[in-house]
């Protein structure tokens, strides 16, 4: 990974007094698969403390943009800049060592573990070669407290007797408790039931109002304008548009992800 | 609140209690088969609530060990109806030997199972090692019997690992890879009865004098006996409540004391009565074997649960790429838990030989892994990875002792007594898969 300085980057940062400059960065990203351009020169930002939903039809790139930043592919072009700084990607490692957390629509959850368990999966605290059960269970405890979990009826049961709604809130529990700074979510409300829905979105707002950056990934537009702060949508790889989420409403992203241009703007 | 599912009701609970995260009491939203998938010690306030958990996790058929000893002890009274020799001490002490052997082997199949996989060689690698252990310490060798256990039993752990590392680094599956261990685990066995001059008809006796040869040969004196059932009980007794009240302490979710008091109990209750069993057999006293199998499946048991070893072999069980996004080196493990089912095999195939005071090459591997897997799985561990305890293969084991044992008693043939174990068995994994589906269903 190399980080060099971009004198603009750091303009733009300067001049959003620090912590309001875009915390990821992209500029010109492009991927291509032999003659299919998966993406085509994709400019975006994500800003810390607020939720970004990047939404697009099928097909439209949204799985290749947020593999890219996560670490699994390789751009062929474009530049990647983090905190203002340009960095490269080698691998789900790098982004990781960056604070970046992508939560994917399996959850990567063990259903025969508990919740405290899962949740230090890969991080198990150990004292004398031995797991050291107690400042697991507080810090777990504490991390959903944070985030308002409340439903559980207690984090020693294991996630197979979870709901989806709460199997979500694990994962992005365990994606707080990894000090993540951009939280990448896919599609987290599909296949969810209406209460579950509103738990989970909840649960993206309680992230953004800790100053984590959240990127969503979803298809359902009710959800879109309940919880993001700012739209971005993706047509056949390029990024259409990108803006605050009071600059559109449900028909022009509608006509944005299916035509990539809106009659008129809202 | 109709929602059937367990979140329903986030905004309500959200303003009531911001700061719980234990619901206390029963909540009218959980269905039963939710509330079943609980363990009972998870939210039991006291001993009543963990009973009433308990039923209900019974009614759904997720009682954990409970089935598996219900099973066992129906099957010992229809024995003793039928032959009343059955409950006798002579017979008892001899099915006590004979189940260590396959508790011995249904442990050490039970990492591969807890893997989601399969190691058909444990069988023959129990017979390799029992031949290096015997070999080493007999002439013209002579080497102490403890170097002959730690290489008999380091060579087949290794083999073990081999097969682990060409399971994992080439993407073979473990059934072939651990049938092809099997065939050829079974002709270095065959090589070594070759080369050894002494063993006359490829069988080689133990040398009488070594403690491989009194495990299951020779009896604890009674007072002895006494003295190592009490101080067991009192170092599981300290360690359970001590850690049980670090908990509580802690403000973590703990059992109520009652379970704990009552696990100490019955664990007591089982120990005295086989302690007064086999100190009224002649000879009198508990065989070596039983402690030896209980410290070697409690350390088995201390690795899965207190380790990240063993923590990583239960996660992998049921997401294998869960693990490897959180950046475990998910081949090491399972190299790890293939070395592991070797490593125990060898000390089965110690114990085998002990018992029957010789190792040769007629033991047929084939059989006793089918009956490592049966233990295991009538004990409880799921054939579908992640689920499984130690304490599954020793009730298991012990299920398939005592049905061998008292077919034997009866008089039964041999093609009838595998027809009926084989009943067993299939009966076994069939309430394995039932209670997945129905857990799954439930929760949908």
């Amino acid at each position: 990974m190399s980080i060099s300085d971009d004198s603009s980057a750091a303009a733009a940062d300067s001049a959003g007094g620090g912590g309001h400059g875009p915390l990821l960065s992209l500029r010109g990203i492009s991927k291509t698969f032999g003659p299919v351009r998966a993406l085509t020169e994709v400019d975006l930002n994500v800003p810390a403390g607020s939720v970004t939903a990047l939404v697009g039809d099928n097909g439209a790139g949204k799985s290749s943009l947020i593999k890219t930043i996560a670490g699994l592919w390789r751009p062929d072009g474009g530049e990647i800049h983090w905190e203002g700084a340009q960095v490269e990607l080698h691998g789900p490692k790098d982004a990781e060592a960056l604070g970046i957390t992508t939560i994917y629509q399996d959850l990567a959850l063990c259903e025969n573990l508990d919740i405290v368990q899962n949740m230090f999966l890969g991080h198990e605290l150990t004292a004398r070669g031995m797991l050291d059960e107690t400042p697991m269970e507080i810090k777990a405890r504490e991390t959903l407290r944070d985030l308002h979990v409340v439903t559980v009826r207690s984090i020693r049961q294991p996630v197979a007797s979870l709901s989806g709604g709460q199997r979500q809130s694990v994962a992005v529990a365990k994606a707080v408790m990894s000090n993540a700074k951009l939280v990448i979510m896919d599609e987290p409300t599909a296949a969810l039931g209406v209460a579950q829905t509103t738990m989970v979105l909840e649960l993206i707002k309680q992230l953004a109002s800790r100053g984590v950056a959240v990127l969503v990934i979803s298809h359902n537009l009710n959800d879109v304008f309940e919880v993001a702060d700012r739209i971005a949508v993706l047509y056949l790889g390029r990024l259409a548009i990108e803006g605050p989420v009071d600059q559109f409403d449900r028909q022009s992203v509608v006509e944005y992800m299916t035509t990539g241009t809106a009659a008129q703007a809202a | 609140m109709s929602d059937p599912d367990l979140g329903g009701g986030v905004d309500a609970r959200l303003a009531d209690a911001p700061d719980a995260i234990v619901g206390v009491g029963p909540e009218p939203e959980l269905s039963e088969a939710a509330l079943s998938a609980l363990p009972a010690e998870v939210f039991a306030q006291s001993l009543n609530d963990y009973f009433s958990a308990w039923a209900r996790r019974l009614r759904n058929g997720e009682s954990g060990a409970l089935p598996t000893i219900g099973g066992l002890i129906a099957v010992m009274v229809f024995f003793q109806l039928e032959q009343s020799t059955f409950l006798s001490s002579t017979n008892l002490v001899n099915l006590f030997v004979a189940a260590s052997i396959y508790v011995m082997f249904g442990a050490a199949e039970l990492p591969a199972l807890l893997l989601s996989e399969i190691d058909l060689s444990v069988g023959y690698a129990g017979a390799v090692a029992a031949f290096i252990i015997a070999e080493l310490n007999q002439p013209p060798v002579n080497l102490p019997w403890w170097i002959g256990v730690i290489a008999g039993v380091g060579f087949v752990f290794a083999f073990g690992g081999l097969q682990g590392f060409l399971i994992t680094r080439f993407g073979l599956p473990s059934f072939v890879v651990t049938l092809g261990g099997l065939l050829a685990l079974e002709g270095i066995m065959l090589e070594l009865a070759t080369i050894d001059k002494t063993a006359l008809g490829g069988v080689i006796s133990l040398n009488g004098a070594s403690p491989v040869y009194k495990l299951a040969g020779s009896v604890m004196s009674p007072a002895l006996s006494w003295i190592v059932l009490v101080v067991a009980l009192i170092l599981m007794a300290v360690g359970l409540l001590a850690r049980e009240r670090k908990k509580r302490v802690n403000g973590l979710a703990s059992s109520p004391t009652g379970v704990t008091l009552l696990t100490i109990a019955l664990t007591a209750i089982g120990g005295i009565v086989l302690v007064l069993i086999c100190n009224g057999n002649t000879p009198s006293g508990v065989p070596w074997v039983v402690p030896f199998v209980v410290i070697v499946l409690s350390l088995f048991a201390f690795v899965l649960s207190r380790t990240k070893l063993g923590r990583y072999i239960y996660a992998i069980g049921a997401n294998p790429e869960a693990v490897r996004r959180a950046g475990v080196n998910v081949p090491l493990i399972r190299t790890i838990g293939f070395a592991t089912c070797g490593g125990l095999a060898g000390l089965a195939g110690m114990v085998y030989e002990s018992r029957l005071g010789s190792i040769s090459t007629d033991i047929d591997g084939g059989q006793i892994v089918l009956y490592a897997v049966a233990a295991a799985v009538i004990g409880g561990a799921s054939l579908f990875g992640g689920k499984g305890r130690p304490l599954n293969a020793l009730l298991g084991g012990m299920v398939i002792a005592v049905v061998v044992d008292g077919l034997g008693l009866m008089g039964v043939g041999t093609g009838t007594s595998d027809i009926i174990t084989a009943g067993v068995l299939i009966a076994a994994v069939m309430l394995d898969s039932l209670v997945r589906r129905r857990a799954t269903a439930g929760l949908r």
